[in-house]
């Protein structure tokens, strides 16, 4: 509650700020704000009041919404704090990125907290018109727009979507209010169109996480948009859809039907695959990355098969797969900024040229393979673990033989950094030291998530 | 005082490596590696002594993780075999150079780490986080530091990370699935559980296919001369000296214990797969015309007979498996060294090339020729131990097992005797061929050293070995 609303008073100091001629300070005090926006956060964490609703019970803060929002706010931090040298050709609108990154903050918030249908509409809604805006961005670009457009219309077909089931769960139940839902849905006697108006809302939602076949926009979204716009989508707004999608499907029915958990299944098993061979084809990394995402959500999808333990497994695996996919786009900007494209070219003789850069990429792709110490491999292994409990072994054997394929892909680029030699002698990487600290933080933080597991999963104790 | 301190001192030595600079980090790397090796003798003492050096603590809540290292016969067994190659294996790279060094020796004693870590986890969360970590190191090294032509040096390193990593991950499913039975990962924990017949199959065949690979068997064979060829020498020891045990020893104290009904049963496979291997490598072995292919092959026929014996479930094969896996350890690295010791003077390793040397360099000719023989079972030297107590093991089984088991001897000293003859006997090489300088001289006298004391007082290991043995025996008839 504290948080939001700080969170948007950042977010229009922002505006205000380019009146005031602020634009060289801008990211630092909003990077200040950010971290006493976390200081509140985190503070808010002994007081559970999970019953307590704000807003005309719009909203309500527990520990599953302040872990997310814990995590959403250090991505944002994150983000934010590469914005700087990112835009630095577009000075005049810099101050409309920021706020921009701050609003669809508040949006990923709201969609983690909300209690009540309508507020979930307006959060993801807040999040998505950023987020097309962002993809936009680069106006004389004619890929960006190209994102920008695919994004949009996609999209805003998903939220219709998303509308339509809400409309149909109201027809039903006569309640937006998700506590109101929950109860009555326990019972019997609903009207047939409560499970399709719950059905509409979740595609739209996998829609919104990339999983297959909903997944066909992401590729080509993913390329034309601005990295650092990429970077944003696969980490917050992959996490945050993924958390809401969970609010959801704990929140419209707790006991999933056999049925249900077979189209998961599917949907999972058909994520990863597709996410993982196509991506073994593709020659631009910032594609490749969007096929990888789209097997991620698939490997986050099995989560769902043992609800009790999911919203544990999801906070560790969103933490895994966010810092892992935040470093290495942080490298990936430092080394392509200056480039035409994102392709794997690019990236020959980096192990020579900056070996800590490559190390730290190196690092994120094998936590994002699921190698040990990185946080990516006790990911994987909880879901692994919980899935056999409740006996679906064939996702998890599929999990199995698709990270072997997934090694595939993340090993061409490791392979490009340190066998190839970079071919033009020109040729440096930009040397932003805002990316390397940015790469090296969030790397760090990945490997002591790694290594002490308990300090993110103790959160939802 | 406990084992977590030889970790610890195995860390920081890689890190303390990594940031010395590239001109000391030979040293430093060796230095630590020396230590590392004094304290793990000083570990044994205490053991001997009958203190306790196991460590456990809580590291995970959820799911149920312990940070726990047990210190058994066997494990010190392996503890002190890795500590002893790690800087002979240092030692032996003090002739070569290698761009970026710092990076290199770093990676060295990081993997020394790991595997010291394979060997005491008693978690079986633990130990595949050890067992993974091991292979990272491996990986960089073989690919950065290798020789020969950069694609195809490409293409076996990765066939051998996948191979690798695929069997592992089956591992892991199988301990997921234990530990949904369980509710622990201790190892105690595991051996009490009682698996039914189908589960034990499963569990041996997800545990299998991450041993086969790494010992490894046939016909999972297919990474493993392309590798060996490939790697840098250090690498190649490390893969062949240190890191493929990880597999033998993950055999007696994993695999058997946990599904002992299914290793039972399928015994007669189990072994003949593993002899298949004795002979397949043998005969692979007489034609190959490259020095390094050669000892790969040689190592994949002697590998497989110390798996043939971790299968007979008996007493005898399994003390002479542990046996045969110091032996081998030691005498592979020495013959690897010499390989590099000849690729030194001469850069190349064609057999064809060779020759010669023996008036050159006497020295050098003796050692390895000691080498030879150490390989080829004779007796006197440790191997004989190792190879004898295995065959004898798989005679009780079935008599034709050890028939064709003891091929690896026969066949082993004739194409061991050829090689030996074509690189270093002959007309005087027109070549000049330096004698072995005093690094090399330790290194090569160190094995030798070794490998003739416990061959001729085999009892100090015995004694450690045996009770460690007896136990986990006990727990597969249980």
């Amino acid at each position: 509650m504290q948080v939001l609303i700080s969170i948007v008073s950042l977010g229009v100091f922002c505006l205000l700020a380019e009146i005031f001629n602020l634009r060289k300070l801008l990211v630092p005090i909003t990077v200040i704000g950010l971290l006493a926006v976390l200081g509140i956060s985190l503070n808010l964490w002994s007081i559970d009041n999970s019953l307590d609703t704000q807003f005309t019970s719009m909203m309500a803060t527990n520990k599953f919404s302040s872990a997310f929002s814990t995590l959403f706010i250090l991505l944002t931090i994150f983000l934010i704090a590469m914005s700087d040298d990112f835009y630095k050709e577009h000075k005049a609108k810099f101050s409309d990125f920021i706020a921009i990154k701050l609003f669809l903050l508040t949006g990923a918030i709201a969609m983690v907290s909300f209690t009540n249908l309508a507020m979930f509409f307006l959060g993801i809604e807040v999040l998505s018109i950023s987020v097309y805006i962002l993809a936009a961005s680069e106006r004389l670009n004619v890929r960006s727009n190209e994102a920008g457009m695919k994004y949009f219309l996609l999209g805003s077909f998903a939220s219709g979507l998303i509308l339509f089931g809400i409309c149909l769960v109201y027809g039903a139940t006569g309640y937006f209010d998700m506590g109101e839902i929950y109860d009555l849905s326990q019972g019997v006697g609903l009207p047939v169109w409560y499970p399709i108006g719950v059905a509409l809302v979740i595609i739209g939602m996998l829609f919104k996480i990339a999983a297959a076949p909903f997944h066909f926009w992401v590729p080509d979204v993913y390329e034309g948009s601005p990295t650092l716009t990429t970077a944003t989508m696969s980490t917050l707004v992959k996490v945050a859809a993924i958390a809401t999608l969970y609010k959801l499907v704990s929140g419209f029915s707790v006991t999933i039907g056999y049925k249900v958990e077979n189209i998961i299944v599917v949907i999972s098993i058909l994520s990863m695959t597709i996410g993982n061979v196509m991506a073994l084809r593709q020659k631009n990394l910032k594609r490749m990355l969007a096929f990888s995402g789209i097997s991620h959500a698939g490997f986050m999808l099995m989560a769902f098969l043992n609800i009790s333990t999911a919203a544990n497994n999801l906070l560790y695996y969103t933490f895994a797969y966010a810092l892992a996919g935040i470093s290495a786009f942080a490298v990936i900007i430092m080394v392509t900024k200056n480039k035409e494209n994102e392709n794997i070219e690019n990236f020959n003789g980096l192990g020579k040229m900056s070996p800590v850069m490559a190390a730290i990429l190196t690092a994120s792709l094998l936590s994002m393979a699921g190698i040990p110490i990185f946080s990516g491999f006790f990911a994987k292994f909880m879901l692994f673990s919980d899935t056999v409990k409740v006996g679906y072994i064939i996702v998890v054997i599929a999990g199995v033989i698709n990270s072997i394929i997934s090694i595939g892909y993340y090993f061409k680029l490791i392979l490009a950094m340190y066998t190839k030699d970079f071919d033009n002698n020109e040729y440096k990487p930009a040397n932003y030291y805002i990316y390397s600290v940015v790469a090296v933080l969030s790397m760090a933080l990945n490997i002591v998530v790694g290594i002490y597991p308990s300090l993110v999963t103790q959160l939802l104790k | 005082m406990n084992i977590t301190t030889l970790l610890i001192l195995l860390l920081t030595g890689a890190i303390i490596t990594l940031i010395s600079g590239d001109k000391l980090a030979s040293k430093v790397a060796l230095l630590f590696s020396l230590v590392a090796f004094g304290f793990s003798l000083n570990l044994l003492l205490q053991f001997n002594q009958g203190t306790n050096i196991s460590f456990i603590s809580n590291w995970i809540d959820n799911p149920k993780v312990a940070f726990a290292l047990k210190a058994d016969g066997l494990s010190m067994a392996m503890v002190l075999l890795t500590t002893a190659l790690t800087p002979l294996i240092i030692l032996s790279s003090f002739g070569n150079s290698f761009n970026n060094s710092k990076n290199f020796y770093a990676l060295v004693l990081f993997m020394a780490f790991a595997m010291t870590g394979t060997f005491l986890a008693a978690d079986g969360l633990l130990y595949y986080v050890f067992w993974e970590l091991a292979l990272i190191p491996i990986y960089f090294i073989a690919l950065i530091w290798g020789n020969g032509d950069v694609d195809e040096r490409k293409k076996a390193v990765v066939k051998f990370f996948i191979y690798t990593l695929a069997g592992s991950l089956f591992m892991l499913v199988g301990f997921a699935y234990l530990y949904s039975k369980a509710g622990s990962f201790l190892l105690e924990d595991l051996y009490k559980l009682e698996l039914s017949h189908s589960e034990q199959f499963w569990i041996f065949f997800a545990f299998f296919l991450a041993y086969a690979i790494k010992i490894p068997i046939i016909p999972f064979h297919t990474w493993q001369a392309k590798v060996y060829q490939k790697a840098p020498t250090v690498g190649t020891m490390l893969l062949s000296g240190i890191m493929l045990k990880m597999g033998l020893y993950s055999v007696i104290r994993w695999q058997l214990p946990i599904a002992p009904d299914a290793a039972k049963e399928y015994m007669p496979v189990l072994i003949g797969l593993s002899i298949a291997g004795v002979v397949y490598g043998s005969i692979v072995a007489l034609r190959q015309k490259d020095l390094k292919k050669l000892l790969a092959y040689s190592s994949l026929a002697h590998v497989g007979l110390i798996a043939a014996g971790c299968y007979t479930l008996t007493a005898d094969g399994l003390n002479g498996a542990v046996y045969q896996m110091i032996a081998h350890g030691f005498v592979i690295v020495g013959l690897f060294f010499a390989a590099e010791v000849i690729f030194r003077r001469f850069e190349t390793r064609k057999i064809k090339e060779l020759g010669g040397i023996r008036s050159q360099a006497s020295r050098f000719t003796s050692m390895f020729m000691i080498l030879v023989l150490a390989s080829v079972a004779l007796p006197g030297t440790y191997n004989f131990v190792g190879e004898f107590t295995v065959l004898y093991s798989l005679s009780q089984v079935n008599l034709w097992f050890a028939v064709f088991g003891g091929t690896t001897i026969i066949l082993g000293a004739y194409y061991m005797l050829k090689m030996f003859q074509n690189v270093m006997l002959g007309e005087t090489n027109p070549k000049v061929f330096a004698e072995v300088n005093l690094n090399e001289a330790i290194v090569f006298i160190t094995i030798i050293g070794f490998l003739l004391f416990f061959g001729l007082y085999p009892k100090p290991i015995n004694d450690l070995v045996n009770p460690a043995i007896k136990e986990i025996l006990a727990v597969i008839n249980r």
